[in-house]
């Protein structure tokens, strides 16, 4: 099982452009690309104010749970899922059974529109998702563990 | 799943953290959240219900220093432990990287340990892992109650394989550490030999 998500900056490069266009397209307050295991991979707008770490986190598990209801439902999945604020709300969908890209918005914007934008923007992801996985498959790519020695991970320890 | 990003110069790692219900899990995360570094933790998140059980899961982030200039980070999470919520301990455990099993020492709980060991066993082959191949350390823990079981019994029933093993008490910290360490070394080593 290749179980190792690898982002390059080429592809990184790309993953921030194509939330940028998402979060000024949809006029929302944040853009966030995390892994399907919680880890934040991009984020654009307003998120000096947020726990990137924390709320990529929740949101994976969110994901993971309304993907084990689907299961138990006989569905594949929900492919995007809504949460309605006073002030915030989160709009959440899955790109190429990765990823996950969440939109926070408020009344600058609407549900209609997110909508409507994140569908581009997943087409483009899942383009840069099968890019990776190609260059995952051809095993060119430098590896930065290749050169670690036994002394490099005994030192990370060395209080 | 590991998660390197070569753009932001980072290594993202998830150990999970399983083992039968009250056998310490969230308090071997809440010491490790205690006695880090404010520089060096994220904030720690428990799902918990309102009788302070752990209903989804505990995460907490951590960042070891770097590697050859790659900030590592740790993701912690630990699993609920009571046997109903076997839903929730299979969806933590997609992609992780390494597993500590946390034991109850206490000699009422040999039959809860070892449901608990062949839960792990079997959720991680539902989800195409092996636990024999994966970054996996074994930690006992309440060594100071009055009722733990010997150690060379909780060895033979809880740690057929000989993974590495610490004895623990993890409400003072003993032992807590040690077992981060030993499974963080693990999954870095894994890396480099190209898995995880």
């Amino acid at each position: 099982m290749n179980n190792q998500l690898v982002m390059y900056e080429e592809e990184v490069r790309q993953i921030n452009g194509i939330c940028e266009v998402l979060h000024r397209d949809s006029n929302a307050r944040a853009v966030l690309v995390i892994g399907k295991d919680g880890q934040p991979i991009a984020s654009t707008g307003e998120v000096d104010t947020l726990d990137v770490t924390s709320l990529s986190s929740l949101t994976a598990g969110n994901v993971a749970a309304t993907g084990g209801i689907a299961s138990l439902l006989s569905e594949k999945e929900f492919a995007g899922q809504t949460h309605e604020g006073e002030k915030t709300s989160v709009y959440i969908s899955i790109v190429g059974q990765r990823l996950i890209l969440v939109v926070l918005y408020d009344d600058r914007s609407s549900l209609g529109l997110v909508r409507l934008r994140v569908r581009k923007a997943t087409a483009e992801l899942n383009t840069v998702l099968d890019t990776l996985v190609k260059k995952a498959a051809s095993g060119n790519q430098p590896s930065v563990f290749a050169e670690i020695t036994d002394d490099d991970i005994d030192n990370l320890f060395n209080d | 799943m590991s998660f390197i990003n070569y753009s932001s110069r980072e290594i993202n790692c998830k150990i999970v953290y399983y083992g039968p219900g009250l056998c310490g899990k969230t308090t071997n995360l809440q010491y490790i959240y205690n006695k880090t570094n404010p520089d060096a933790k994220g904030k720690m998140i428990s799902l918990a219900t309102e009788t302070e059980r752990t209903l989804f899961f505990d995460f907490l982030p951590l960042s070891l220093g770097e590697i050859r200039g790659f900030r590592t980070r740790f993701h912690l999470y630990t699993v609920p432990g009571q046997v109903f919520y076997d839903a929730s301990r299979k969806l933590i455990l997609k992609g992780v990287d390494g597993v500590v099993y946390v034991g109850d020492s206490q000699l009422e709980r040999v039959e809860a340990n070892i449901e608990s060991l062949d839960n792990l066993r079997n959720n991680l082959q539902e989800q195409g892992y092996d636990l024999d191949k994966l970054p996996y350390v074994v930690q006992y823990n309440k060594r100071d109650l009055p009722n733990a079981s010997p150690l060379d019994q909780l060895e033979e029933t809880l740690n057929p394989t000989k993974v590495p093993a610490f004895e623990a008490v993890a409400t003072k910290g003993v032992g807590v550490f040690d077992t981060l360490k030993a499974v963080a070394k693990l999954v870095l080593t894994e890396l480099r030999r190209g898995g995880a």
